[in-house]
């Protein structure tokens, strides 16, 4: 690879010294998503779903067009399947509020597994612990993988909910969920999968993986913060009760009581947030022009030149697949005798960003038997130059904390 | 100071070998610090003689800056009295937001004072008060002590 030719695309490294290489976290923005914000601004500013003007209408457009984007960019097979949120912890707190409080009692079952982020824990503890349900854990190999045999012995005439990560954000592993689904199916559990890592990287069809829920957010794939994306099954989100109630979520209102609107709006109370809707949308334009084929070939190259110039080190432990191509450019790994939040200091004064902790996964990080670890999480955009500066200060960062080599 | 200056200059020696780490016999009194973000967990363990802190000592694991900066506070606090102590902490916590820059004031830190480059690192702050802030918690609220497991 030479020459990477979608930087230019990026007002950020244009601007700046920075390495970054933190894009689990966050990505960086291109252009055309900067200019979609301020065009919406710029020339269609009205409050969405209100106006009976022509702005207003207008305004409503252009957010209703970047639903119908979202629905196509995962198959679903109808915008109104497609709930606008903040994120993913919130997408997945309405599902476990909504549907999980009015549907689950004493002797259910909810199945997640030890890898899920925290947004994907927290709210079945909260809703398990308020039902009396039982909250079920998946536990992967040592190599993060979860066999048929894990789940297919504990997903089972109990199982009321599986809530299961696509793409693990340490491991970056990918779960079987097409298949945990179909099994799960036949029990009648609903299946949530938290698709905030896999979105980003790689082509998402609800209706091949016959997913019940599916959560994701906007920032993660170039989208403005505070965008995210809930998808439901019709049949199921109609039958939901509103996770928020408020302004223009309701068909009528008495004093004592309220109709709800339709799906998806009964699910979206209060000022919409159509700028990140736009923003969404145009992100997914872009990502589609570079496409999922380029996305993951560049990045697993540069993951395999990352886990290869390290594999010499001998005293950086790396966690997840040998395979490079199973990683979804995320490599985590700890350099023994070295506390991760000391690799990012010193790493911080050679301007190369990445992430040091928990990574919001503490059951996971108790299961690896680490108390944290570091991530270098790489996106389409960054380059093999980048990878070799990332290596060198790793290579040095055991002599910058007094040990000889 | 450049950060990797940092770690070589005043980090490594106390991070690499502790003066003051292990396990106390018969301390008096014993807390627990927790910084969840970086997962510091220290123990930290005090002898009293009435107002005077007799032995300081800590076991644990953390970063380099936690881990350094507790063993220079247990070096600095033994044979004070418990109102130095806690005075000592005021002013590493001034210190360390960046509120007290004056060397005169900081004099009384002796070898801690070496870690004000941490309030140009806003990211460790934690890390660096942990061992302080759990002695204050300790000494001001007696009854917390833990039992040492």
């Amino acid at each position: 690879m030479e020459e990477n030719i979608y930087r230019k695309d990026f007002p950020f490294f244009s601007d700046n010294k920075y390495i970054y290489l933190d894009n689990a976290a966050t990505t960086q923005r291109p252009k055309v998503v900067l200019d979609a914000i301020c065009d919406f601004y710029k020339k269609s500013n009205a409050n969405p779903l209100r106006g009976l003007y022509d702005l207003g209408i207008e305004a409503t457009n252009r957010y209703e067009q970047a639903r119908e984007r979202v629905a196509e960019f995962i198959n679903a097979s109808d915008s109104s399947e497609i709930v606008f949120t903040r994120n993913t912890s919130e997408s997945i707190n309405l599902v476990a509020y909504s549907y999980g409080l009015s549907n689950l009692k004493e002797g259910d079952e909810v199945v997640i597994s030890v890898m899920e982020h925290h947004s994907n824990i927290l709210p079945w503890q909260f809703v398990c612990n308020n039902t009396k349900a039982k909250l079920i854990y998946l536990e992967p190999d040592k190599n993060g993988v979860i066999s048929r045999k894990e789940y297919e012995s504990k997903i089972g005439k109990k199982t009321k909910i599986v809530s299961i990560g696509h793409v693990s954000n340490v491991l970056g592993v990918t779960n079987p969920v097409k298949e945990i689904a179909s099994y799960a199916h036949k029990f009648g559990a609903v299946v949530v999968v938290d698709a905030a890592q896999s979105a980003p990287h790689k082509k998402i069809d609800v209706r091949d993986l016959d997913a019940d829920f599916l959560a994701f957010s906007g920032h993660k794939l170039m989208a403005p913060m505070g965008i995210g994306v809930l998808y439901g099954k019709k049949s199921l989100l109609e039958h939901m009760p509103p996770f928020l109630r408020g302004g223009e979520m309701i068909e009528y209102v008495t004093r004592d009581s309220a109709t709800f609107a339709e799906v998806p709006h009964k699910f979206e109370a209060g000022t919409v947030n159509a700028e990140g809707a736009v923003g969404l949308a145009k992100a997914i334009d872009y990502l589609e022009s570079v496409g999922f084929d380029t996305i993951e070939n560049i990045e697993n190259e540069l993951t395999a030149y990352l886990m290869d110039g390290i594999k010499d080190l001998k005293y950086i432990n790396t966690y997840g697949s040998i395979n490079p191509s199973e990683h979804s450019g995320i490599v985590t790994f700890t350099i023994e005798g070295v506390h991760p939040h000391d690799i990012a200091s010193i790493l911080n004064e050679d301007n190369i960003c990445i992430r040091a902790g928990h990574h919001c996964a503490q059951p996971l990080m108790q299961f690896l038997k680490v108390g944290s670890t570091a991530r270098a999480s790489i996106y389409f955009y960054n380059t093999k130059k980048e990878i070799e500066k990332l290596i060198y200060s790793l290579a040095n960062v055991r002599k910058v904390m007094g040990y000889g080599d | 100071m450049e950060i990797k200056q940092f770690y070589r200059e005043i980090v490594n020696e106390h991070n690499l070998h502790p003066m003051h780490k292990g396990r106390m016999e018969g301390p008096d009194l014993v807390l627990r610090g927790v910084n969840p973000s970086c997962g510091d967990d220290i123990i930290l363990q005090l002898k009293l003689n009435g107002e005077i802190i007799e032995d300081a000592m800590f076991i644990g694991t953390g970063c380099a800056i936690s881990q350094a900066s507790v063993d220079m506070m247990a070096d600095q606090i033994i044979g004070k009295t418990k109102e130095k102590a806690l005075e000592m902490a005021q002013v590493f916590m001034g210190m360390i937001k960046g509120n007290i820059t004056d060397e005169a004031e900081l004099e009384v830190l002796d070898e801690a004072a070496a870690l004000q480059d941490v309030s140009h690192m806003p990211a460790r702050v934690k890390c660096a008060v942990l061992g302080w802030h759990t002695m204050q918690e300790i000494l001001n609220n007696p009854e917390k002590s833990e039992k040492l497991s």
